[in-house]
């Protein structure tokens, strides 16, 4: 992936290093549920609220500040902040499984409805006017720390999030593989048990689904540098879906099912959208009942489990 | 006696109109081992969720150690000392044998220790040979054992087992009832138990429970002459 | 004083929108505890077959109170057999296909019709009470949502087939033992609140025209008025919808329909917290 990441920008024009940097963005936000949902068992239909947060919060600081490092901070920050406030009303409320979706999920349509109305000069923080469904246009791009008049150029931006994207990889990675990791997989598995053992599991939930809420933030300031653009689309239906198909079509509990399946939705709505054939909510719609009517378990794990079956039958016919 | 490990006062609990748990004194000593009998009903499970902390009860207390645990969290009262094996087994169905253990002891030992204790319970409980293995595929005697491995790997000062010779072969019970015995030499354990082999190879001090109160406690041959307990299990209503 | 009865209205109003929107999930979550996303899209069909419908030349109130239910119904039963059927029992997988299935409705009508605006005049016209005119419309939607709580309740109660209906999802094996074919039963049900759902719709569409992606918008709130009513259908929907209509319309009043709809929220947070399994979990418990 570091050859990959390395290599494109030499290979790959403007618009195609543009379009792979934002891929790479999604699929950071990708991950955030990833490991809230594959790893943590906690349904989060709302993840685009921390998202959106993120972007949102960039989006009015840097325009206030006219400086990106404390944006993308506060980007991270904010979101974390009110997963770990909605956390705690849920998880020490012990809210299950399908309240949990249907709250989550109301969170970020509330949001969406909320921001959508912020159209008016009324609706300000500090300078930054809001502006409702017509968004925040003109956004300041990420600048060098310190240094507002020097703006990264396309090729920095893109060694930046696919940095940004190995290391929220590796991060989870080493995360889940710690005690507090097994832990968290291990009240996925049964939550009774880890409490049995003396676990705190109502805090292990908020810590991981506070953290994907900061992973989702950061995405967002991504999104936000990405289009210079923010708009109360960030919290709809759509996104939050879209985060949703991703990970289902990857596959849940893997690392790299989301990418993998973020990265071929992406590229998917992309030559959809170019083409007049047929509506992209109609395919998209076809394409998730079909996942979740055949291939439940979304592709990683059923090639896993195709090419182990493949491996023993084959170990069968040798022996 | 010395300072008892573990007592109930008066402990009881309602659900609408149901008393589960009337009443119940319980005491046991340190590294004491007690049975628990009854028939179906009589509030044995119903209890020990009670002393685990998984039910609150509606009166009544429990001491352990001297300090007043009633109404703790489940995962405090853990913490404190208390271990359980359930009677529907509560397992990691995706995870192996030795990452049970490992999560059991990994909690009050360093991560050096908590693979040490690890090997040292597969070692004890004979799981050597399945440690790799996920533990939804085993059967259902060896996820008996992986539990009580897990349970005793966070090394609880008490262990309750809830029917831990259900659905076993002779063999298993008997390896079962040996491991019991080993465990009773540092830990105290309450055993609720249908399997009357099973008791009989174990028991020291046996507590019959009856429609949520204890009915007798006694040494096991008494209660086998006992005419109350025999009635009850016969299903005639003898005592309240 | 008028402002006092417009006020009263207007949360008459909210309330009696919330029972609208929500009275079908109720059936569905309530009786089958199957959470139907595609929810918000049964409203929005039940605004296009009006729509559709009037335009045509059929009568305003036909299109609504006849055409609407019917064809999102049929709909509904249609989806029951192809797709949850499939994954009774799945609560999870249930809404993922039902969410599919909301995006699958999204796209087909957005192909049929476009993305513009499509309406229809509120009929009745508006009465004055004081300073005020109020729509005659919206009170008759009031008697109406009033009118569909009474409806279920009797039905429920009452009825044979409501028996049938209550006895196969506590028990659908005894049931089926008794000479009941559960499969039909969950068919009916599910048609039923999808119709209940379009007729929702189509009542809806005079006052705020349909889009195809108008389901979004009343999604959120029929699924927190649900959760948070319980698994009693009636009292369930009827108290949550009583409660959030009134803290939803009041806080509009006193500062911005912002606030309103984050009070809402908030409100049902709240309640979720104190009462996790909705308002009929510990009171009202055991009604209909």
């Amino acid at each position: 992936m570091v050859a990959v990441g390395v290599g494109t920008p030499l290979v790959v024009d403007q618009f195609g290093l543009l379009q792979l940097t934002v891929f790479a963005s999604m699929c950071i936000l990708a991950l955030s549920l990833g490991v809230v949902w594959g790893y943590g068992g906690i349904l989060c239909f709302g993840q685009s609220a921390f998202f959106g947060l993120g972007a949102y919060s960039y989006a009015v600081t840097a325009v206030n500040l006219g400086e990106s490092t404390l944006a993308i901070v506060l980007a991270i920050v904010l979101p974390a902040v009110f997963a770990a406030l909605l956390g705690y009303f849920m998880f020490y409320g012990r809210l299950s499984d399908v309240y949990l979706g249907v709250i989550t999920l109301s969170v970020t349509l509330i949001f969406f409805n909320l921001m959508n109305s912020t159209a008016g000069d009324a609706y300000r923080i500090g300078t930054a006017r809001l502006n409702g469904f017509n968004g925040m246009p003109s956004l300041p791009t990420f600048n060098v720390p310190g240094d507002p008049g020097r703006l990264l150029d396309p090729t920095e931006t893109f060694y930046l999030v696919m940095a940004l994207l190995l290391i929220v990889y590796v991060g989870l990675h080493a995360l889940l593989a710690s005690h507090f990791g097994r832990v968290v997989v291990a009240i996925r598995e049964n939550e009774t048990r880890c409490e049995l053992l003396g676990y705190d599991v109502r805090l292990h939930k908020l810590l991981i689904f506070t953290l994907g809420g900061a992973i989702a933030g950061l995405a967002g300031s991504l999104f936000a540098n990405w289009g210079a653009f923010v708009s109360p689309n960030v919290f709809s239906l759509t996104t939050t879906s879209q985060i949703i198909i991703w990970v289902i079509v990857g596959g849940l509990g893997t690392l790299v099912g989301p990418i993998i399946g973020c990265l071929l939705m992406q590229y998917l709505a992309t030559e959809l959208g170019t083409q007049q054939l047929a509506n992209t909510s109609l395919i998209f719609g076809i394409i998730f009942l079909a996942f979740v009517l055949l291939v439940p378990r979304g592709i990683v794990p059923s090639v896993t489990a195709l090419r182990g079956r493949l491996t023993a039958a084959r170990a069968r016919s040798s022996a | 006696m010395t300072e008892p490990i573990l007592q109930t006062v008066g402990l009881s609990i309602r659900f609408g109109g149901v008393e589960a748990v009337r009443g119940v004194n319980l005491c046991l000593a340190e590294r004491e081992l007690r049975c628990l009998i009854g028939p179906n009903g009589a509030g044995k499970s119903t209890l020990f969720k009670l002393l685990t902390g998984q039910l609150q009860p509606t009166a009544g207390r429990i001491v352990f150690h001297g300090e007043d645990i009633t109404g703790d969290h489940t995962h405090a009262i853990a913490r404190r000392g208390i271990g359980i094996k359930t009677q529907v087994p509560n397992l990691f169905d995706g995870l192996t044998v030795r990452e049970h253990l490992w999560l059991a002891a990994r909690r009050t030992n360093s991560r050096a220790r908590a693979d040490a204790v690890t090997d040292e319970i597969l070692e004890r409980v004979g799981l050597g040979a399945q440690a790799g293995a996920v533990v939804g595929r085993l059967s259902h005697g060896l996820r008996q054992w992986v539990e009580l491995g897990t349970v005793l790997a966070g090394n609880p000062e008490l262990i309750l087992l809830d029917e831990p010779a259900a659905g076993m072969t002779h063999d298993e019970v008997a390896r079962t009832a040996e491991l019991v015995r080993e465990i009773n030499r540092t830990h105290a354990l309450i055993v609720v138990e249908h399997d009357m082999q099973f008791v009989r190879m174990i028991a020291r001090t046996v507590t019959v429970m009856h429609q949520g109160a204890v009915l007798v406690e006694d040494t096991m041959d008494q209660i086998l002459k006992n005419s109350a307990v025999r009635d009850i299990y016969l299903g005639k209503h003898g005592g309240a | 004083m008028d402002l006092a009865a417009v006020l009263a209205l207007e949360i008459l109003n909210g309330i009696a929108s919330l029972v609208l929107i929500s009275v079908g999930l109720a059936i569905v979550f309530g009786m089958m505890r199957v959470i139907n996303l595609a929810h918000g899209e049964f409203l929005m069909l039940g605004g296009y077959a009006a729509i559709v419908a009037t335009n045509h030349g059929v009568n305003i109130w036909i299109a609504i109170l006849v055409v609407a239910p019917i064809v999102v119904g049929i709909i509904g039963v249609i989806a029951e057999r192809l797709i949850i059927r499939v994954l009774y029992g799945r609560m999870i997988d249930t809404l993922l296909a039902t969410w599919g299935l909301s995006l699958f409705f999204v796209g087909l009508v957005t192909t049929i019709f476009g993305n513009t605006v499509a309406g229809i005049g509120a009929p009745l016209g508006s009465v004055a009470v004081g300073r005020y005119s109020i729509s005659l419309y919206r009170l008759v939607l009031v008697a109406i949502a009033a009118a569909m709580l009474a409806a279920i309740y009797v039905v429920l109660r009452t009825t044979r087939l409501g028996l049938i209906a209550r006895g196969t999802m506590e028990n659908p094996n005894m049931a089926a033992a008794l000479g009941v074919s559960p499969p039909r039963v969950y068919a009916a049900t599910f048609g039923v609140g999808a119709a209940l759902t379009g007729l929702a719709g189509g009542l809806l569409a005079p006052i705020s025209g349909v889009l195809p992606t108008v389901g979004a918008a009343y999604v959120a709130k029929a699924f927190i008025t649900v959760i948070s009513g319980g698994t009693a259908i009636m009292a369930g929907t009827a108290s949550a919808a009583s409660l959030f209509g009134t803290v939803n319309q009041l806080l509009t009043y006193l500062t911005t329909p912002i606030i309103g709809e984050a009070g809402l929220l908030a409100a049902a947070i709240l309640l979720l917290r104190v009462l996790p399994h909705g308002i009929t979990g510990k009171l009202f418990r055991g009604s209909l």
